[in-house]
Protein backbone atom coordinates (compact mmCIF):
# COMPACT_ATOMS: atom_id res chain seq x y z
CA UNK A 1 0.00 0.00 0.00
CA UNK A 2 1.20 3.30 -0.77
CA UNK A 3 1.92 6.05 1.78
CA UNK A 4 0.90 8.48 -0.61
CA UNK A 5 -1.20 8.45 -3.28
CA UNK A 6 -2.54 11.48 -6.14
CA UNK A 7 -4.81 10.66 -8.39
CA UNK A 8 -5.78 13.03 -11.62
CA UNK A 9 -5.40 15.90 -9.30
CA UNK A 10 -6.49 19.27 -11.15
CA UNK A 11 -6.02 22.89 -9.26
CA UNK A 12 -6.78 26.11 -11.62
CA UNK A 13 -5.93 29.45 -9.99
CA UNK A 14 -8.35 31.71 -11.41
CA UNK A 15 -8.35 30.48 -15.44
CA UNK A 16 -4.42 29.21 -15.05
CA UNK A 17 -4.65 25.77 -14.68
CA UNK A 18 -1.30 24.95 -12.92
CA UNK A 19 -2.09 21.24 -12.13
CA UNK A 20 -3.72 19.14 -14.83
CA UNK A 21 -4.36 15.79 -13.93
CA UNK A 22 -1.16 14.85 -11.79
CA UNK A 23 -0.90 11.01 -10.75
CA UNK A 24 1.71 10.11 -7.97
CA UNK A 25 2.27 6.87 -5.66
CA UNK A 26 4.74 7.61 -3.27
CA UNK A 27 6.17 4.43 -1.36
CA UNK A 28 6.42 3.94 2.60
CA UNK A 29 10.11 4.92 3.06
CA UNK A 30 10.31 6.47 -0.79
CA UNK A 31 12.07 9.46 -1.34
CA UNK A 32 10.59 11.39 -4.37
CA UNK A 33 12.07 14.12 -5.76
CA UNK A 34 10.05 16.80 -8.43
CA UNK A 35 11.79 18.57 -11.10
CA UNK A 36 10.73 21.46 -13.23
CA UNK A 37 11.02 24.93 -14.00
CA UNK A 38 9.39 27.45 -12.01
CA UNK A 39 5.53 27.63 -12.17
CA UNK A 40 5.18 23.67 -13.38
CA UNK A 41 3.41 23.01 -10.49
CA UNK A 42 5.23 21.53 -7.99
CA UNK A 43 4.82 24.13 -5.10
CA UNK A 44 1.06 23.65 -5.60
CA UNK A 45 1.28 19.98 -5.82
CA UNK A 46 2.79 19.95 -2.31
CA UNK A 47 0.35 22.72 -0.91
CA UNK A 48 -2.46 20.51 -2.58
CA UNK A 49 -1.49 17.08 -0.66
CA UNK A 50 -0.97 19.17 2.90
CA UNK A 51 -4.75 20.51 1.82
CA UNK A 52 -3.49 24.27 2.36
CA UNK A 53 -4.96 24.57 -1.17
CA UNK A 54 -8.47 23.49 -2.13
CA UNK A 55 -8.60 21.09 -4.85
CA UNK A 56 -10.62 20.75 -8.11
CA UNK A 57 -10.86 17.34 -9.21
CA UNK A 58 -9.12 14.61 -8.23
CA UNK A 59 -8.25 12.73 -4.77
CA UNK A 60 -5.50 12.45 -2.55
CA UNK A 61 -4.99 9.24 -0.60
CA UNK A 62 -2.95 8.94 2.47
CA UNK A 63 -2.55 5.28 3.72
CA UNK A 64 -5.03 4.01 1.31
CA UNK A 65 -7.83 6.46 2.79
CA UNK A 66 -8.97 9.06 0.80
CA UNK A 67 -8.65 12.59 2.61
CA UNK A 68 -9.06 14.84 -0.02
CA UNK A 69 -12.59 15.19 1.49
CA UNK A 70 -11.93 14.98 5.05
CA UNK A 71 -13.95 17.48 6.84
CA UNK A 72 -11.46 17.59 8.99
CA UNK A 73 -8.38 18.87 7.74
CA UNK A 74 -6.76 19.52 10.75
CA UNK A 75 -6.29 15.57 11.55
CA UNK A 76 -5.08 15.08 8.52
CA UNK A 77 -2.79 17.89 8.20
CA UNK A 78 -1.03 16.53 11.83
CA UNK A 79 0.15 13.51 9.57
CA UNK A 80 1.79 15.41 7.06
CA UNK A 81 4.55 17.61 7.62
CA UNK A 82 5.72 20.42 5.13
CA UNK A 83 8.76 22.67 5.35
CA UNK A 84 8.17 25.83 3.04
CA UNK A 85 10.87 27.77 1.12
CA UNK A 86 10.73 30.74 3.59
CA UNK A 87 11.14 29.11 6.84
CA UNK A 88 7.73 30.67 8.49
CA UNK A 89 8.82 29.95 11.97
CA UNK A 90 7.01 32.17 14.27
CA UNK A 91 9.05 35.02 15.48
CA UNK A 92 7.45 35.72 18.66
CA UNK A 93 8.54 32.57 20.09
CA UNK A 94 11.35 31.06 21.33
CA UNK A 95 12.71 28.44 19.35
CA UNK A 96 11.59 25.38 21.83
CA UNK A 97 7.79 27.25 21.79
CA UNK A 98 8.09 27.08 17.89
CA UNK A 99 8.56 23.40 18.14
CA UNK A 100 6.28 22.20 21.36
CA UNK A 101 3.31 24.45 20.45
CA UNK A 102 1.65 22.18 17.71
CA UNK A 103 2.31 19.15 19.90
CA UNK A 104 0.74 20.79 23.25
CA UNK A 105 -1.68 22.38 21.17
CA UNK A 106 -2.78 19.73 18.54
CA UNK A 107 -1.61 16.37 20.28
CA UNK A 108 -2.50 17.79 24.08
CA UNK A 109 1.01 16.38 24.98
CA UNK A 110 1.92 17.70 28.51
CA UNK A 111 4.45 21.08 28.29
CA UNK A 112 7.02 18.22 29.74
CA UNK A 113 6.40 15.55 26.94
CA UNK A 114 6.41 18.19 24.53
CA UNK A 115 9.81 19.89 25.69
CA UNK A 116 11.34 16.17 26.04
CA UNK A 117 10.33 15.21 22.28
CA UNK A 118 11.13 18.91 21.51
CA UNK A 119 15.23 18.61 23.44
CA UNK A 120 15.65 15.10 21.35
CA UNK A 121 15.00 16.53 17.66
CA UNK A 122 16.88 19.77 18.60
CA UNK A 123 19.67 17.81 19.88
CA UNK A 124 19.40 15.27 17.14
CA UNK A 125 19.96 18.13 14.56
CA UNK A 126 22.80 20.36 16.63
CA UNK A 127 20.07 22.94 17.56
CA UNK A 128 20.25 21.88 21.41
CA UNK A 129 21.87 25.53 22.69
CA UNK A 130 19.24 27.32 20.25
CA UNK A 131 16.02 26.10 21.94
CA UNK A 132 15.82 29.63 23.98
CA UNK A 133 16.88 31.93 20.79
CA UNK A 134 14.18 33.88 18.90
CA UNK A 135 14.56 32.82 15.09
CA UNK A 136 15.46 36.13 14.67
CA UNK A 137 19.01 35.39 15.93
CA UNK A 138 19.16 32.45 13.90
CA UNK A 139 21.02 32.25 10.61
CA UNK A 140 18.73 30.87 7.37
CA UNK A 141 20.46 27.54 7.91
CA UNK A 142 19.55 27.28 11.41
CA UNK A 143 16.05 28.73 11.18
CA UNK A 144 15.09 26.37 8.24
CA UNK A 145 16.36 23.57 10.45
CA UNK A 146 14.10 24.45 13.45
CA UNK A 147 11.18 24.72 10.68
CA UNK A 148 12.36 20.76 10.11
CA UNK A 149 12.42 20.11 13.43
CA UNK A 150 8.99 21.81 14.00
CA UNK A 151 7.45 19.58 11.22
CA UNK A 152 9.07 16.41 13.01
CA UNK A 153 7.96 17.09 16.27
CA UNK A 154 4.53 16.17 15.20
CA UNK A 155 5.76 12.68 14.35
CA UNK A 156 4.50 12.68 10.71
CA UNK A 157 4.09 9.87 8.40
CA UNK A 158 5.00 12.09 5.43
CA UNK A 159 7.32 14.79 4.94
CA UNK A 160 7.21 17.32 2.62
CA UNK A 161 9.89 20.00 1.22
CA UNK A 162 9.10 22.71 -0.80
CA UNK A 163 12.48 23.76 -2.03
CA UNK A 164 13.82 24.51 1.86
CA UNK A 165 16.97 25.67 0.06
CA UNK A 166 16.37 28.07 -2.55
CA UNK A 167 16.19 31.07 0.16
CA UNK A 168 19.45 30.35 1.46
CA UNK A 169 22.87 31.79 1.25
CA UNK A 170 24.92 28.89 -0.78
CA UNK A 171 27.41 27.92 2.33
CA UNK A 172 24.08 27.66 4.50
CA UNK A 173 22.94 24.83 2.30
CA UNK A 174 24.71 21.54 2.86
CA UNK A 175 23.67 22.00 6.74
CA UNK A 176 20.20 21.73 5.57
CA UNK A 177 20.68 19.07 3.24
CA UNK A 178 22.37 16.96 5.48
CA UNK A 179 19.35 17.26 7.78
CA UNK A 180 16.96 15.89 4.89
CA UNK A 181 19.51 13.15 4.26
CA UNK A 182 19.44 11.70 7.89
CA UNK A 183 16.18 11.51 7.68
CA UNK A 184 16.11 9.91 3.97
CA UNK A 185 18.50 7.13 6.14
CA UNK A 186 16.37 7.42 8.86
CA UNK A 187 13.24 5.97 7.05
CA UNK A 188 11.29 8.97 6.40
CA UNK A 189 8.90 8.69 3.76
CA UNK A 190 9.91 12.39 1.55
CA UNK A 191 8.30 14.17 -1.26
CA UNK A 192 10.75 17.28 -1.99
CA UNK A 193 10.63 20.14 -4.82
CA UNK A 194 13.98 21.06 -5.41
CA UNK A 195 16.14 22.59 -7.47
CA UNK A 196 19.20 20.96 -5.74
CA UNK A 197 19.86 18.20 -9.38
CA UNK A 198 22.70 16.67 -7.44
CA UNK A 199 21.33 16.02 -4.25
CA UNK A 200 17.93 14.96 -6.06
CA UNK A 201 20.62 12.29 -7.97
CA UNK A 202 22.01 11.76 -4.46
CA UNK A 203 18.88 11.11 -2.13
CA UNK A 204 15.83 10.22 -4.59
CA UNK A 205 14.45 6.59 -4.54
CA UNK A 206 12.30 8.35 -8.43
CA UNK A 207 12.28 11.41 -9.69
CA UNK A 208 10.02 12.84 -10.86
CA UNK A 209 10.05 15.72 -13.75
CA UNK A 210 6.92 17.61 -13.38
CA UNK A 211 6.24 20.22 -17.20
CA UNK A 212 3.33 22.57 -17.19
CA UNK A 213 1.01 20.80 -14.80
CA UNK A 214 1.48 17.16 -15.15
CA UNK A 215 4.06 14.46 -14.38
CA UNK A 216 6.00 14.40 -17.89
CA UNK A 217 8.06 11.64 -17.09
CA UNK A 218 9.66 9.89 -13.88
CA UNK A 219 12.17 7.47 -13.08
CA UNK A 220 15.18 6.48 -10.76
CA UNK A 221 17.73 9.49 -11.09
CA UNK A 222 20.21 7.46 -13.38
CA UNK A 223 17.70 7.40 -15.55
CA UNK A 224 16.05 10.74 -15.21
CA UNK A 225 20.03 12.29 -15.17
CA UNK A 226 21.56 10.27 -17.79
CA UNK A 227 19.17 9.17 -20.05
CA UNK A 228 15.80 11.52 -20.09
CA UNK A 229 13.37 10.11 -22.68
CA UNK A 230 11.27 13.30 -23.23
CA UNK A 231 12.68 16.15 -25.18
CA UNK A 232 11.59 18.21 -22.48
CA UNK A 233 13.20 16.77 -19.78
CA UNK A 234 16.33 16.57 -22.01
CA UNK A 235 15.87 20.31 -22.51
CA UNK A 236 15.05 21.63 -18.80
CA UNK A 237 18.73 19.53 -17.90
CA UNK A 238 20.55 21.08 -20.49
CA UNK A 239 19.29 24.40 -19.47
CA UNK A 240 20.34 23.77 -15.32
CA UNK A 241 24.04 22.32 -16.66
CA UNK A 242 24.34 25.72 -18.95
CA UNK A 243 23.49 27.50 -15.97
CA UNK A 244 26.00 25.91 -13.78
CA UNK A 245 28.54 26.48 -16.24
CA UNK A 246 27.57 30.12 -16.11
CA UNK B 1 11.12 64.72 22.26
CA UNK B 2 14.37 65.62 21.09
CA UNK B 3 13.62 63.41 17.98
CA UNK B 4 12.17 66.06 16.34
CA UNK B 5 14.94 67.93 16.26
CA UNK B 6 17.81 65.73 15.79
CA UNK B 7 15.74 64.30 12.75
CA UNK B 8 15.75 67.62 11.56
CA UNK B 9 19.33 67.87 10.81
CA UNK B 10 23.03 67.95 11.67
CA UNK B 11 23.75 67.84 15.56
CA UNK B 12 24.56 70.80 17.65
CA UNK B 13 23.69 73.82 15.05
CA UNK B 14 19.91 72.90 14.07
CA UNK B 15 19.39 72.31 18.00
CA UNK B 16 20.30 75.78 18.39
CA UNK B 17 18.45 76.96 15.48
CA UNK B 18 15.75 75.10 16.65
CA UNK B 19 15.76 76.54 20.62
CA UNK B 20 15.86 80.16 18.99
CA UNK B 21 13.45 79.81 16.80
CA UNK B 22 11.10 78.85 19.34
CA UNK B 23 12.21 81.21 21.93
CA UNK B 24 11.61 83.95 19.28
CA UNK B 25 8.25 82.60 18.77
CA UNK B 26 7.36 82.47 22.04
CA UNK B 27 8.36 85.77 22.90
CA UNK B 28 6.50 87.42 19.95
CA UNK B 29 3.42 85.23 20.62
CA UNK B 30 3.47 86.23 24.63
CA UNK B 31 4.22 90.50 23.89
CA UNK B 32 1.04 90.09 20.97
CA UNK B 33 -1.41 88.49 24.13
CA UNK B 34 -0.32 90.46 27.01
CA UNK B 35 -0.26 94.34 24.64
CA UNK B 36 -3.95 93.18 23.57
CA UNK B 37 -6.61 95.25 24.69
CA UNK B 38 -8.83 92.97 26.51
CA UNK B 39 -5.39 91.41 27.90
CA UNK B 40 -6.15 92.65 31.86
CA UNK B 41 -9.64 91.86 31.89
CA UNK B 42 -8.89 87.81 30.39
CA UNK B 43 -5.82 87.68 33.27
CA UNK B 44 -8.46 88.32 35.63
CA UNK B 45 -11.40 86.26 34.54
CA UNK B 46 -8.50 83.48 33.46
CA UNK B 47 -5.14 83.28 35.26
CA UNK B 48 -6.48 84.20 38.66
CA UNK B 49 -3.47 82.63 41.09
CA UNK B 50 -5.86 82.39 44.09
CA UNK B 51 -9.15 81.27 41.95
CA UNK B 52 -7.29 78.13 40.64
CA UNK B 53 -5.88 77.36 43.84
CA UNK B 54 -9.12 77.14 45.77
CA UNK B 55 -10.93 75.39 42.80
CA UNK B 56 -8.00 72.92 42.04
CA UNK B 57 -8.89 70.47 45.06
CA UNK B 58 -12.81 70.03 44.07
CA UNK B 59 -11.93 69.61 40.58
CA UNK B 60 -9.17 67.08 40.84
CA UNK B 61 -11.07 65.13 43.31
CA UNK B 62 -13.46 65.30 40.50
CA UNK B 63 -11.30 64.30 38.13
CA UNK B 64 -10.91 60.68 39.79
CA UNK B 65 -14.44 59.83 37.81
CA UNK B 66 -12.59 61.16 34.62
CA UNK B 67 -9.53 58.57 35.35
CA UNK B 68 -12.64 55.69 36.41
CA UNK B 69 -14.54 55.94 33.31
CA UNK B 70 -11.23 56.07 31.11
CA UNK B 71 -10.06 52.67 32.82
CA UNK B 72 -13.48 51.14 32.40
CA UNK B 73 -13.90 52.03 29.29
CA UNK B 74 -10.48 51.06 28.36
CA UNK B 75 -10.31 47.40 29.40
CA UNK B 76 -13.88 47.24 27.68
CA UNK B 77 -12.58 48.59 24.43
CA UNK B 78 -9.80 46.54 24.28
CA UNK B 79 -12.01 43.43 24.66
CA UNK B 80 -14.90 44.11 22.59
CA UNK B 81 -12.77 45.96 19.64
CA UNK B 82 -10.85 42.44 19.51
CA UNK B 83 -13.97 40.02 19.22
CA UNK B 84 -14.83 42.34 16.62
CA UNK B 85 -11.75 42.67 14.78
CA UNK B 86 -11.52 38.71 14.18
CA UNK B 87 -15.16 38.71 13.41
CA UNK B 88 -14.65 40.63 10.50
CA UNK B 89 -11.55 38.54 9.81
CA UNK B 90 -13.27 35.13 9.43
CA UNK B 91 -13.02 34.05 5.75
CA UNK B 92 -15.43 32.57 3.42
CA UNK B 93 -19.37 33.36 2.40
CA UNK B 94 -20.56 31.89 5.40
CA UNK B 95 -19.86 34.59 7.50
CA UNK B 96 -20.84 37.50 5.29
CA UNK B 97 -23.49 38.36 7.99
CA UNK B 98 -21.11 38.44 10.87
CA UNK B 99 -18.98 40.50 8.86
CA UNK B 100 -21.34 42.74 7.16
CA UNK B 101 -22.55 43.47 10.94
CA UNK B 102 -19.47 44.36 11.81
CA UNK B 103 -18.57 46.85 9.08
CA UNK B 104 -21.92 48.50 9.47
CA UNK B 105 -21.24 48.65 12.89
CA UNK B 106 -17.56 50.37 12.51
CA UNK B 107 -19.01 52.93 9.64
CA UNK B 108 -21.90 54.01 11.95
CA UNK B 109 -20.16 54.71 14.82
CA UNK B 110 -16.89 56.19 13.40
CA UNK B 111 -19.44 58.21 11.64
CA UNK B 112 -21.35 60.00 15.00
CA UNK B 113 -20.73 62.69 16.97
CA UNK B 114 -19.34 61.09 20.24
CA UNK B 115 -21.58 63.81 21.92
CA UNK B 116 -24.38 62.86 20.01
CA UNK B 117 -24.21 59.02 20.91
CA UNK B 118 -23.62 60.10 24.63
CA UNK B 119 -26.78 62.62 24.49
CA UNK B 120 -29.47 59.77 23.09
CA UNK B 121 -27.91 56.72 25.50
CA UNK B 122 -27.32 59.13 28.31
CA UNK B 123 -30.74 60.68 28.49
CA UNK B 124 -32.57 57.92 26.27
CA UNK B 125 -31.77 54.50 28.07
CA UNK B 126 -32.49 55.77 31.79
CA UNK B 127 -35.99 57.51 30.32
CA UNK B 128 -37.40 54.04 28.63
CA UNK B 129 -38.03 53.66 32.58
CA UNK B 130 -37.47 50.07 32.61
CA UNK B 131 -36.28 48.42 36.37
CA UNK B 132 -33.31 46.57 35.06
CA UNK B 133 -31.79 49.10 32.95
CA UNK B 134 -29.32 51.42 35.27
CA UNK B 135 -29.99 55.12 35.14
CA UNK B 136 -26.61 55.96 36.00
CA UNK B 137 -25.74 58.48 33.78
CA UNK B 138 -21.89 57.24 34.35
CA UNK B 139 -22.76 53.79 33.09
CA UNK B 140 -24.28 55.23 30.28
CA UNK B 141 -20.97 57.50 29.18
CA UNK B 142 -19.65 54.75 29.57
CA UNK B 143 -21.33 52.32 27.03
CA UNK B 144 -21.45 55.71 24.30
CA UNK B 145 -17.87 55.79 24.93
CA UNK B 146 -17.37 51.90 24.26
CA UNK B 147 -19.66 51.83 21.62
CA UNK B 148 -17.74 54.15 19.81
CA UNK B 149 -14.49 54.06 20.21
CA UNK B 150 -14.69 50.14 20.01
CA UNK B 151 -15.53 51.17 16.21
CA UNK B 152 -12.22 52.73 16.02
CA UNK B 153 -10.09 50.32 18.01
CA UNK B 154 -11.35 47.75 15.68
CA UNK B 155 -10.35 49.31 12.95
CA UNK B 156 -7.10 49.18 14.50
CA UNK B 157 -7.00 46.01 15.09
CA UNK B 158 -8.05 44.44 11.82
CA UNK B 159 -5.13 46.76 10.13
CA UNK B 160 -2.37 44.72 12.62
CA UNK B 161 -4.14 41.33 11.81
CA UNK B 162 -4.01 41.87 8.13
CA UNK B 163 -0.27 42.74 8.00
CA UNK B 164 0.72 39.47 9.32
CA UNK B 165 1.77 37.52 6.42
CA UNK B 166 -0.24 34.41 5.05
CA UNK B 167 2.58 32.11 5.28
CA UNK B 168 2.27 32.62 8.90
CA UNK B 169 -0.89 31.10 8.97
CA UNK B 170 -0.31 28.51 6.53
CA UNK B 171 2.38 27.47 8.84
CA UNK B 172 0.32 27.14 11.58
CA UNK B 173 -2.20 25.69 9.67
CA UNK B 174 -0.38 22.77 8.57
CA UNK B 175 0.95 21.64 11.67
CA UNK B 176 -2.52 21.32 12.30
CA UNK B 177 -3.57 24.18 14.45
CA UNK B 178 -6.97 25.30 14.14
CA UNK B 179 -8.45 28.18 12.48
CA UNK B 180 -9.00 29.52 16.00
CA UNK B 181 -5.72 28.10 17.71
CA UNK B 182 -4.14 29.78 14.69
CA UNK B 183 -5.63 32.90 15.63
CA UNK B 184 -5.09 32.90 19.40
CA UNK B 185 -1.37 31.66 19.45
CA UNK B 186 0.25 32.54 15.83
CA UNK B 187 -1.48 35.83 14.50
CA UNK B 188 -2.81 37.72 17.24
CA UNK B 189 0.20 38.07 19.20
CA UNK B 190 1.90 39.61 16.44
CA UNK B 191 -0.87 41.62 15.22
CA UNK B 192 -1.32 43.14 18.94
CA UNK B 193 2.34 44.15 19.22
CA UNK B 194 2.18 46.13 16.14
CA UNK B 195 -0.90 48.08 17.03
CA UNK B 196 0.24 49.07 20.81
CA UNK B 197 1.34 52.43 19.25
CA UNK B 198 -1.83 53.30 17.53
CA UNK B 199 -3.70 52.20 20.29
CA UNK B 200 -2.44 54.40 22.40
CA UNK B 201 -2.78 57.21 20.03
CA UNK B 202 -6.65 56.36 19.93
CA UNK B 203 -6.54 55.94 23.95
CA UNK B 204 -5.07 59.55 24.83
CA UNK B 205 -8.66 60.57 22.47
CA UNK B 206 -10.36 58.41 24.85
CA UNK B 207 -9.10 59.90 28.26
CA UNK B 208 -10.44 63.63 26.65
CA UNK B 209 -13.58 62.53 25.61
CA UNK B 210 -14.23 61.14 28.98
CA UNK B 211 -15.00 65.03 29.40
CA UNK B 212 -17.89 64.83 27.36
CA UNK B 213 -19.53 62.41 29.85
CA UNK B 214 -20.28 65.42 31.72
CA UNK B 215 -22.76 66.71 29.54
CA UNK B 216 -25.28 64.13 31.28
CA UNK B 217 -24.68 65.55 34.61
CA UNK B 218 -22.32 63.74 35.96
CA UNK B 219 -19.60 65.49 38.56
CA UNK B 220 -16.31 64.88 36.72
CA UNK B 221 -13.52 67.41 36.21
CA UNK B 222 -15.13 69.68 33.53
CA UNK B 223 -18.44 69.77 35.22
CA UNK B 224 -16.92 70.40 38.29
CA UNK B 225 -14.59 73.40 36.26
CA UNK B 226 -17.99 74.62 34.94
CA UNK B 227 -19.72 74.89 38.03
CA UNK B 228 -17.76 76.68 39.81
CA UNK B 229 -17.14 79.23 36.49
CA UNK B 230 -20.42 79.84 36.98
CA UNK B 231 -20.35 80.14 41.16
CA UNK B 232 -17.85 83.03 40.68
CA UNK B 233 -18.26 84.26 37.64
CA UNK B 234 -14.41 83.44 37.34
CA UNK B 235 -12.73 81.05 34.18
CA UNK B 236 -9.54 79.98 35.75
CA UNK B 237 -11.36 76.63 37.13
CA UNK B 238 -11.16 75.71 33.48
CA UNK B 239 -7.67 76.23 33.57
CA UNK B 240 -7.61 73.48 36.74
CA UNK B 241 -9.32 71.10 34.61
CA UNK B 242 -6.72 71.34 31.38
CA UNK B 243 -3.78 71.22 33.32
CA UNK B 244 -5.45 67.61 34.97
CA UNK B 245 -5.94 66.40 31.73
CA UNK B 246 -2.69 67.98 30.32
CA UNK B 247 -1.26 65.90 33.23
CA UNK B 248 -2.20 62.15 31.45
CA UNK B 249 -2.50 62.55 27.82
CA UNK B 250 1.05 64.39 27.18
CA UNK B 251 2.93 62.11 29.07
CA UNK B 252 0.59 59.03 27.17
CA UNK B 253 1.52 61.06 24.18
CA UNK B 254 5.07 61.22 25.05
CA UNK B 255 5.06 57.32 25.54
CA UNK B 256 3.59 56.78 22.22
CA UNK B 257 6.06 58.31 20.18
CA UNK B 258 8.76 56.98 22.10
CA UNK B 259 7.42 53.26 21.24
CA UNK B 260 6.96 54.49 17.78
CA UNK B 261 10.35 55.68 17.28
CA UNK B 262 12.01 52.45 18.80
CA UNK B 263 9.93 50.31 16.88
CA UNK B 264 11.33 51.65 13.51
CA UNK B 265 14.85 51.72 14.92
CA UNK B 266 14.31 47.96 15.45
CA UNK B 267 13.06 47.79 12.40
CA UNK B 268 15.70 48.95 10.13
CA UNK B 269 18.11 47.43 12.71
CA UNK B 270 16.46 44.37 11.50
CA UNK B 271 16.84 45.33 8.01
CA UNK B 272 20.45 45.94 8.31
CA UNK B 273 21.29 42.79 9.43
Amino acid sequence: MSALSVVGLRKSFGRHEVLRGVDLEVGEHEVVCLIGASGSGKSTLLRCVNLLEPIDAGSILLGGEVVSRSRDVNSVRRRIGIVFQSYNLFPHMSVLRNVTLAPRDVLRLSRRDAEERAVALLERFGLADKRDEYPDRLSGGQQQRVAIVRALAMQPELMLFDEVTSALDPELVAEVLSVIRELASAGMTMVLATHEMSFARDIANRVCFLDEGRILEQGPPEQIFTAPREERTQRFLQRIIEARRL
Amino acid sequence: MLDGLRSGGEGRRSVAVALASTVVFFVVVGVLVTHSPGWPEVRRTFFDWHEFRSTFPEIASAFKLNIKIFCIAEALILVFALFLAVLRSLPGPVFFPLRALVIIYADLFRGLPTILVIAVLGFGAPALGLSYVPTSTTFWGIVALVLIYSAYVSEVYRAGIESIHPSQEAAARSLGLSRWQTMRRVILPQAVRRVIPPLLNDFIGLQKDTALVGTLGAIEAFNQSQIDANATFNYTSYLAAAVLFVAITIPLARFTDWLIARDRRRRQAAGVA
